[in-house]
């Protein structure tokens, strides 16, 4: 078994010659130790500063193992930090209660130390996954996604939601990922998501697929947004003048400039996490959805880079100017829908 | 007696192993601080019939002894750890008596090994 990198764990036993006892074990793995002789000292070193594992001891005055655990558990702070419970209880009924209650792994006192690495290693590691699943979370969800998650717990529940929904496009991708080397191509992708996610994300967006060189974006979920919609067409404004920029250096590198498609539509939406408890995903789906979908196709039709329905452009309420294109029949809808523009270069 | 009775050495000599020969003095140590607290402990709950005292502690006491491979001492604290969680404590003073000055006989062999 391939011995797991060094953690900083907290070892919880009122009676010293187990902590000792665990202590020294666990340093001779390697680990950096710090010991609390009470469930009150605990919580307060776990939150002081950060560790990447606790030994809980189930029995201790004053505060003991099951309340320390209910309290790191209902924590958003500490409640990623595994918990492995020691007791020399043998009653398997206090093992099970704490497992229940949210401990990853339990071990009997006294400790064995071959299977006190192997327990711990295997903590440490799925601890590690975890902290690098949210990082990733935090990466290609936002923050706020981010932290909705921390506090649904990823309950794979949908709703209705109020929101703006935004999809954009690089126009002739294909062409232009033929015309240079994949290192460029994959280069300019950065770039582009680099730009286009700021954009998106200091408007309150969140970027929820990224599919090719296509985004789908959400104003007004997972949180509430008021004036999502004007937020999502400001958005949609730096977004261009972003590519604009963008442009202007792959000019001065001899290089194609790119454009891009915006479709963005308002209504209702059902938002939530799809998938499953393994891999989860924040979406929206619904009629609005199709509906900015479609908008986005529908910019080469039109010929201009922005295009938002009717229900987008009711709502701004800031001084965004927009232009009539008429109602349209889009592929996949019954009614005509009215159509506006958006134009560039409009802001001060 | 003799120390073996009292003191089940492979157990004691697999800690001593694990531990390291220098660090088991010091685990000693916090175990020659700690058990007369807890028998202390133990007598007060016992006065006092307060069984949840007297459980924990004799749990703590029994605990810790194990560690060291005073099997038979710990069995005994077990058997008090026990009387406590069913909060019957009728019968437990001779027995807590006996626990006090077995704790003399371990303590001793211990030292004897630990110097060994």
């Amino acid at each position: 078994m391939p011995s797991s990198s060094p953690g900083r764990l907290l070892v919880v036993d009122d009676n010293k010659v187990n902590r000792l006892l665990l202590g020294r074990s666990l340093e001779q793995q390697g680990h950096s130790i710090e010991m609390a002789e009470n469930g009150r000292l605990a919580l307060e070193m776990l939150h002081s500063k950060p560790f990447d594992l606790v030994l809980l001891d189930i029995e201790m005055p004053e505060m003991d193992g099951y309340q320390v655990l209910e309290k790191v558990t209902s924590d958003l702070q500490l409640r990623d930090i595994p918990i492995i419970m020691t007791s020399s209880l043998e009653a398997l009924d206090s093992v099970v209660k704490c497992i229940e209650m949210g401990a990853e792994d339990y071990l009997i006192k006294p400790v064995n130390p071959v299977l006190l690495k192997a327990r711990i290693g295997a903590s440490l590691d799925k601890k590690r996954l975890r902290d690098q699943q949210r990082e990733l979370i935090k990466k290609f969800a936002t923050s706020e996604v981010a932290s909705d998650l921390e506090t649904s717990g990823f309950s794979l529940g949908g709703k209705f939601v109020e929101a703006t929904v935004m999809f954009s496009d690089i126009r002739s991708f294909t062409t232009i990922a033929e015309s240079q080397t994949p290192a460029e191509t994959i280069e300019l992708l950065n770039t582009y998501y680099t730009l286009m996610f700021e954009a998106i994300s200091d408007e309150g967006g969140v970027v929820n697929q990224m599919v090719g060189d296509g985004l789908m974006s959400i104003f007004g979920a997972p949180l509430a947004q008021t004036n999502h919609c004007d937020h999502a067409v400001i958005a949609a404004l730096d977004m261009m003048d972003m590519i604009q920029l963008l442009n202007a250096d792959r000019l001065a590198q001899g290089k194609s400039e790119i454009r891009i498609g915006i479709g963005i539509a308002s209504g209702q939406v059902i938002a939530g996490y799809t998938g499953t408890i393994r891999r989860a995903t924040y979406t929206c789906v619904g009629d609005t959805v199709n509906l900015a979908a479609r908008l986005e196709s529908h910019t080469k039709v039109v010929g201009k880079p922005i295009l938002i329905d009717g229900a987008t452009q009711a709502a701004l309420t800031g001084t965004i100017k927009t232009d009539p294109e008429g109602a349209y029949q889009l592929k996949g809808k019954t009614m005509e829908v009215q159509v506006f523009s958006v134009p560039v270069n409009q802001k001060g | 007696m003799n120390t073996q009775s009292v003191i089940d050495l492979p157990t004691f000599e697999a800690l001593k192993e694990a531990m390291g020969a220098d660090y088991i003095g010091e685990l000693l140590q916090a175990y020659f601080e700690e058990t007369p607290q807890l028998l202390a402990d133990l007598q007060q709950a016992l006065e006092k019939q307060d069984c949840e005292t007297f459980r924990r502690s004799a749990h703590s006491i029994k605990s810790t002894s194990n560690s060291f491979g005073a099997l038979n001492f710990g069995a005994d604290a077990k058997e008090l750890e026990m009387m406590g969680r069913e909060g019957k404590l009728e019968g437990a003073a001779p027995k807590v008596e006996a626990l006090h000055a077995n704790y003399l006989v371990v303590k001793q062999a211990l030292e004897e090994l630990s110097h060994a």
